[in-house]
């Protein structure tokens, strides 16, 4: 009996995680057969790889805010390592793979290790502390990093990369050329349709977290959310899995980086900054603590809707913060959830009912045909 | 809920879709000209300024009767993001030039998306030089940044506006940094005594630190290659320490009397280096500062004046090249890469301008402010 119900709880979610993939993929089929048939506008064409960078971004702060239950508010700090360093290393490959898509596929990779390497680093002090305090680091965090490239010089000529901080200390050789360029930072890379890898990323990002929260791991890290004390009593290494959740959301946000670098041909560390991260909060808060397939959701919807209202024109922000409200008020009204709730019943009731009325009436029909006989 | 989410999606996507199509378009027959600039946000000022005066310029194109034409300007609120997303908004109404984007970031994503869509760009006022490099079919108004850093450095050798020059320059902004980064060389070289150099990042506004190593060095002028929200508080901070030197800026410093709730007087006796002033007596000027005041009240400032001569350069290229309004982006990109190349055009901004590589060449004029409005300096 344990085990039959075991079964049956797994397969639930499982079920449920299907669902999301099949979200994704569903969305991914039909851009792609509304974009052959001619029918997408530019302006959603080329939303399409930001919709993708920001569903990656939700989800990753989904793993920290929600599974881990720690706020973390400098979240676009790491996608703007990941940026930086993928885009760089794409550029420095540039001579070597002129095919676009390997080398995305590379700065995808170098972008997720060195947010990766960066969230170790902010993760030891960082993650000793909670709550507010963690919040407020994180900020920082946020914001240094957009200092630091704003002061960082990567030039690339013949006798290798030359680097230096707040000023320009080298000289390029002839034909080499400026990488990253202090303030005005990245320009003159070459646009890669990524698209498709965007959503195959998406899935990547979605499998690894589900397994994650579905883990052994995962368990421990929901256990320290839930309960820090209780947790640590029955001997779950806190630094550990704490770090586990935060580094993985680190080199998820590194590589939506990376791609969001891909779809640009300049890119400002200035881009990067609080404003960023808060948007990102939001998609998670609006999607549901924890609910992937929610942070998907509400991420594509409110990438989306700001340019879906350039018609109001000069109110367009104003009516974005109204629906903005709007949605809020709405999916977390318990009144509305018990209402929904109701009617989902009420149909299982009618689906029960006419099943029911199906059976009888074969039951019916055999005994009829038994009689016959 | 999910079922409430999925709905009020669907109802998004409606909305969207209602917006998109609409009915007839009022635009047919007409050369569609659409940019991209900050209506809302930071750098409004800038965004609204080049919206209402094109808007004047074609105002007026059309009622010579001619070529017809039709703006429109979509918001970036100064995000390169934004811009793109605008940009797209721009082509799927039919765009057939593009005013590029108002201010640099925007514009170097922007000009990107011209060159890949073979879209024609001339922008007022994306003065980073990055704009048109490398991009053979987009093209500035305005000088590039470099241009206007040495320009400076050559005015204030020429007219010896200062021995000992310091320097307060926003290390964040592709903007301030370029014109900071040729101001200095060219002033190498002409011997220019550079005696502070100092950086404050965007959102600083307190300056105490950068006005009091200027005031110790005893810089007797002060260069302020920045915009004019972060000068009005350099100014308003300078005097409450009563340090007067000369105060010298570019053209992002115009606007600082169009600034809310700022103390014009403040301003009194600041030059800056712009190809435009509004109290010139040639007609041009005049008839458009008259309509632009009848219409938005206040004094057009030279982003105006440059995104005013855009609509008549394009207008005299399609011209002079037989644009017609049913032909396609790409045709008329041809043909005014053509025009531009070769044309000389003269307007508010300057006489006899000239293009080579997407930059214009064309001669600043020194400004002061005095009683609250700008006068030419020479």
């Amino acid at each position: 009996m344990k085990n039959v119900q075991r079964k049956i709880s797994l397969n639930k979610t499982t079920k449920s995680n299907f669902v999301t993939y099949g979200i994704v993929i569903a969305a991914f089929v039909i851009m792609e057969i509304l974009m052959a048939a001619g029918m997408v506008s530019s302006l959603l064409k080329g939303l399409l790889v930001p919709i993708c960078v920001y569903v990656i971004m939700a989800i990753s702060l989904n793993l920290t805010v929600g599974v881990l239950g720690e706020l973390s508010l400098g979240h676009a700090g790491f996608m703007s390592v990941g940026a930086f360093s993928g885009a760089v290393v794409s550029m420095m490959l540039q001579s070597v793979i002129p095919d676009a898509i390997p080398r995305l596929l590379i700065s995808l990779v170098v972008g997720a290790i060195f947010a990766a390497i960066v969230g170790v680093l902010v993760g030891i002090p960082v993650l000793r502390l909670n709550g507010d305090y963690l919040a407020i680091v994180t900020l920082a965090f946020g914001e240094i990093i957009k200092s630091l490239i704003t002061n960082m010089y990567i030039g690339l000529d013949e006798n290798g990369l030359h680097f230096s901080m707040i000023k320009q200390k080298f000289e390029l050789a002839e034909g080499g050329k400026m990488l990253i360029d202090g303030p005005i930072g990245l320009s003159g890379m070459r646009k890669v349709d990524s698209f498709a890898i965007g959503i195959v990323l998406i899935l990547l990002c979605l499998m690894i977290i589900f397994h994650l929260v579905n883990s052994k791991s995962g368990r421990a890290i929901m256990a320290l959310r839930d309960n820090r004390i209780a947790a640590e009593s029955v001997g779950i290494n806190v630094t550990k899995y704490k770090m586990m959740g935060f580094v993985i959301s680190a080199a998820m946000a590194g590589a939506a980086g990376a791609l969001f670098a891909s779809n640009y041909s300049a890119l400002q560390a200035s881009k990067f900054d609080f404003n960023t991260s808060i948007l990102v909060l939001v998609f998670v808060v609006l999607g549901g603590l924890g609910n992937m397939r929610g942070s998907v959701i509400a991420a594509a919807l409110l990438t989306v809707l700001p340019e879906l209202l350039r018609a109001f024109s000069d109110y367009r922000m104003l009516a974005y913060a109204i629906v903005l409200i709007g949605i809020m008020l709405v999916t977390h009204n318990p009144a509305i959830a018990d209402r929904l709730k109701q009617i989902k019943i009420k149909q299982y009731k009618k689906s029960a009912d006419r099943k029911a009325a199906a059976m009888e009436k074969k039951m019916v029909r055999q005994t009829a045909k038994k009689e016959g006989k | 809920m999910k079922k409430f989410v999925a709905l009020m999606m669907a109802l998004m996507m409606c909305l969207g879709c209602l917006a998109g199509c609409g009915k007839a378009d009022p635009d047919a027959g007409k050369i569609k000209i659409g940019g991209t600039g900050p209506l809302t946000g930071d750098a409004a000022i800038y965004g609204n300024a080049v919206k209402r005066a094109a808007e004047i310029a074609v105002e007026e194109v059309n009622a010579l009767g001619g070529l017809q034409l039709v703006v429109k300007y979509e918001d970036d609120a100064h995000d390169a993001e934004k811009a793109v997303n605008a940009y797209n908004a721009l082509k799927d109404w039919g765009m057939q030039i593009s005013m590029g984007s108002v201010t640099s970031d925007p514009g170097k994503a922007t000009s990107t998306e011209n060159y890949v869509d073979r879209i024609f760009a001339l922008t007022p006022s994306a003065s980073t030089d990055l704009y048109p490099e490398g991009k053979d079919n987009v093209y500035q108004m305005c000088f590039a940044d470099s241009n206007q850093g040495a320009a400076s450095a050559q005015y204030i050798y020429e007219q010896k506006l200062g021995t000992k020059i310091a320097v307060i320059y926003q290390s964040d902004i592709d903007y301030s940094k370029g014109i900071y980064d040729t101001f200095m060389a060219k002033a190498a070289e002409l011997g220019l005594e550079v005696v502070s150099k100092t950086t404050f990042i965007k959102g600083a506004n307190d300056f105490s630190v950068q006005i009091n190593e200027a005031k110790n060095s005893g810089a007797d002028l002060v260069f302020l290659p920045i915009y004019y929200q972060s000068a009005a508080l350099i100014l308003r901070q300078c005097a409450d320490i009563d340090y007067a030197p000369k105060f010298f800026g570019v053209d992002g410093m115009d606007g600082i009397l169009a600034l809310e709730g700022f103390d014009t007087s403040l301003a009194e006796g600041v030059m800056l280096l712009t190809p435009f002033s509004a109290d010139a007596q040639d007609e041009k000027t005049v008839n458009f500062v008259k309509k632009y005041q009848e219409k938005y009240n206040e004094i057009p400032n030279q982003f105006a004046a440059d995104a005013y001569d855009c609509i008549y350069a394009i207008y005299q290229a399609c011209t002079a090249a037989g644009v017609t309004a049913d032909m396609t982006a790409e045709q008329i990109n041809d043909l005014l890469m053509e025009q531009f190349n070769t044309m000389t055009f003269s307007g508010l901004t300057g006489e006899n301008m000239t293009w080579a590589g997407g930059y214009v060449t064309k001669s600043p004029k020194g400004m002061v402010i005095q009683n609250g409005v700008y006068v030419g300096l020479d």
